[in-house]
């Protein structure tokens, strides 16, 4: 893992003190909340509905079990003995108190943590592929170039006053986990003719206007990386639009002056950009790398997890869904669901942070990660751990086997403590959950993604869900609007909306309709739910969801 | 006629532990919505909002929330302003707790 430098240490130390001397300015009165709530907010500070909220950014989503400690002593001390980690592989903190932000980011800076660039019109925490270097499909692990782009982006002086904030995400498999092309710049590692390089995506994004980002190159060498993303920084930066906010991201920079024209810029801008990297970066980027090493792998037998495979059901169902390819048949990835039905999707208590963070060092060579679908992942374990680890997940209400399936559902926090939300999401996803779970249908209905956002910005990218639930206010009564055929992976897609929403009461009703329409018409269990809706579209799912209730209509 | 005035009570979060307040007729920041004062006189509730939004190192985003008159004090109209008055759904956090 990355290890800070001096110089990363000093400027962390540096930045935390300065933002403790704006904390006491304000409690003092120096500061008014205007001149204060952009300096919070650049340290990851908001105010929330009924609280301040600290987002800290696990950087490409990766933690050492030291720090996931650290996050549970900071959820016990400060705050009320739980976080929530978040779509974008960050964990958020709901009820700091202003006066103990500052101690709070003392104590992430001594495990190397930190909230800067978690919020405000900056360069915000770069995320990858939560199954990087594990992962059996994967051309290079990406994380090395996100730190260096966390590097080169945190404090840029030419991108500290952007149009609006910006999103990069890498993934360095073909199977794309980090939803590439929904980032404002989503890179995706590649080989070509042995060379190494990259697919550059851009003017992807979610939230209000919905985009699919559009490929800027589809091979950029290796050592062309920073020059090139700092060109499109750049040509965003200038002709990106500032007169309104809902036009400022990239996304509607490239929609409005094309790919080409965009494409033009940015070659223009890169080749007097280009000779200013005179190979630092490289040097840089080498040293990185080396320091994502990956673990030395153990060997020995797995013929413990074949026993209980065969022996144990309740094992054997948690090991078909909550396990991934290892690129070593050694060693699996194992998942850790934050999604026990009825719970809310991405919290976990700080028992349960220490437990994982236990196990991580015990059996995953010391390493977690946060996964943008709100899990948490122990990239390494052997297989023949698998079974005392999947007992002591049991223990602490960990053992949820589900992941991929439909309880296995994003939700942004809604309005249950965001200041943006129309709606809330969270007791949506615990009713579809609980109620799915009781009529025993999940491991039937097979692979099935339900992605929930309480308002139209999409933390939970409700646009990407298989099933997509966005909650509205309607009139002064929470609505959702149901879309279906979306898709996360690296052939994207938008999804497709129903037609009119439903309130709360009659949302969890509506879903069980679409399901049990897919289940009549599917080819088989072997046709999943998104792939039966690309077979037949729309028709069967919106005659389920709305013919019951015109007819009900023409018999009044 | 003029549209008629939806009562309002002055709502803002405290600036040190961010949780809801509400302005109470004697210029006091409560936590308990039902101690709020119900502003019924359209320019009233703007001087009352034009002196919380001076209290800057009391409160943060001091604004006028929608209510109607209750037994038991104002009562909001909107789910927001209930949820605000009462704390998350998934846990009983926030002012649901102190009850």
């Amino acid at each position: 893992m990355y290890q800070y430098t001096d110089f990363d240490a000093a400027y962390v130390a540096r930045r935390n003190a300065e933002f403790r001397a704006q904390v006491e300015r304000r409690i003092n009165g120096a500061l008014t909340e205007d001149e204060f709530k952009p300096l919070r907010l650049m340290n990851g500070l908001y105010l929330q509905l009924h609280a301040y909220m600290l987002r800290v950014a696990v950087p490409y989503g990766t933690l050492s079990s030291r720090q996931m400690r650290r996050l549970a002593l900071i959820a016990e001390r400060w705050d009320k003995g739980y976080g929530h980690f978040t779509t974008r592989q960050n964990i958020q903190f709901n009820w700091p108190r202003l006066r103990d932000v500052p101690d709070i980011l003392e104590a992430l800076a001594e495990v190397e943590m930190h909230s800067i660039q978690t919020s405000g019109n900056t360069i915000r925490n770069v995320t990858a592929d939560h199954f990087a270097a594990a992962a059996a499909d994967e051309v290079a692990d990406p994380r090395p170039v996100a730190e260096l782009i966390r590097q080169w982006s945190t404090d840029h002086p030419e991108f500290q006053f952007l149009p609006r904030k910006f999103k990069l995400a890498v993934t360095g498999s073909p199977n794309d986990r980090a939803v590439t092309a929904a980032h404002d710049i989503g890179l995706r590692i590649i080989e070509r003719d042995g060379e190494r390089g990259y697919c550059v995506i851009v003017g992807g994004g979610l939230g209000r206007t919905p985009m699919i980002g559009k490929v800027l190159t589809d091979f950029l060498p290796e050592p062309d990386l920073l020059p090139y993303i700092e060109a499109i920084v750049s040509v965003w930066n200038t002709i990106g639009r500032r007169d309104n906010k809902f036009k400022s991201r990239i996304k509607i920079t490239v929609h409005e002056h094309g790919i080409d024209e965009i494409r033009a810029l940015v070659e223009e801008r890169f080749k007097h950009i280009r000779p200013t990297f005179t190979g630092v970066d490289q040097e840089m980027l080498a040293a990185i790398r080396g320091q994502f090493a990956p673990p030395p792998l153990r060997g020995g037998p797995i013929d413990r997890y074949a026993a209980a495979r065969a022996d144990d059901p309740v094992f054997r169902a948690w090991a078909d869904t909550n396990l991934t390819a290892h690129r070593d048949p050694g060693h699996a990835i194992v998942t850790i669901s934050l999604k026990a039905q009825g719970e809310t999707p991405g919290d976990a208590s700080a028992a349960q942070m220490r437990v994982m963070a236990d196990l991580a060092e015990r059996y995953g060579y010391d390493e977690l990660r946060v996964s943008h679908e709100q899990n948490i992942v122990l990239p390494h374990v052997h297989k023949s751990d698998l079974p005392a680890l999947h007992a002591a997940l049991r223990e602490a209400g960990l053992a949820t086997a589900n992941i991929g399936l439909i309880s296995d559902i994003i939700a942004c926090p809604g309005m249950d403590y965001c200041a943006l939300a129309t709606a809330r999401s969270i007791p949506i996803a615990q009713q579809i959950a609980t109620r799915f779970d009781a009529l025993k249908l999940e491991h039937e209905i097979g692979p099935l993604k339900i992605k929930i956002s309480g308002c139209i910005n999409a933390c939970g990218h409700h646009h990407v869900g298989h099933i997509g639930i966005l909650g509205l206010d309607r009139a002064g009564v929470e609505n959702y609007q149901i879309t279906l055929g979306g898709d996360h992976r690296e052939d994207a897609r938008l999804g497709d909306r129903t037609g009119r929403g439903f309130a709360a009461d009659e949302l969890i009703p509506a879903i069980e309709r679409i399901v049990h329409a897919y289940l009549a018409l599917r080819d088989g269990p072997e046709e999943t739910f998104f792939a039966a809706y690309q077979r037949v579209g729309m028709a069967p799912f919106k005659a389920a969801l709305y013919d019951a209730e015109a007819r009900a209509h023409a018999a009044e | 006629m003029p549209r008629e005035f939806t009562p309002k009570v002055v709502t803002a979060n405290a600036l040190l532990e961010g949780d809801v307040v509400y302005l109470t007729e004697d210029d006091r920041w409560t936590r308990d919505l039902r101690d709020a004062e119900l502003l019924t006189d359209e320019a009233d509730a703007t001087l009352r909002l034009l002196g919380a939004e001076a209290q800057q190192h009391v409160v943060v985003g001091a604004y006028l929330a929608d209510m109607t008159a209750g037994a038991q004090g104002p009562e909001p109209t909107h789910f927001r302003e209930d949820f605000r008055r009462t704390g998350p759904s998934n846990y009983s956090h926030g002012k649901q707790s102190a009850r």
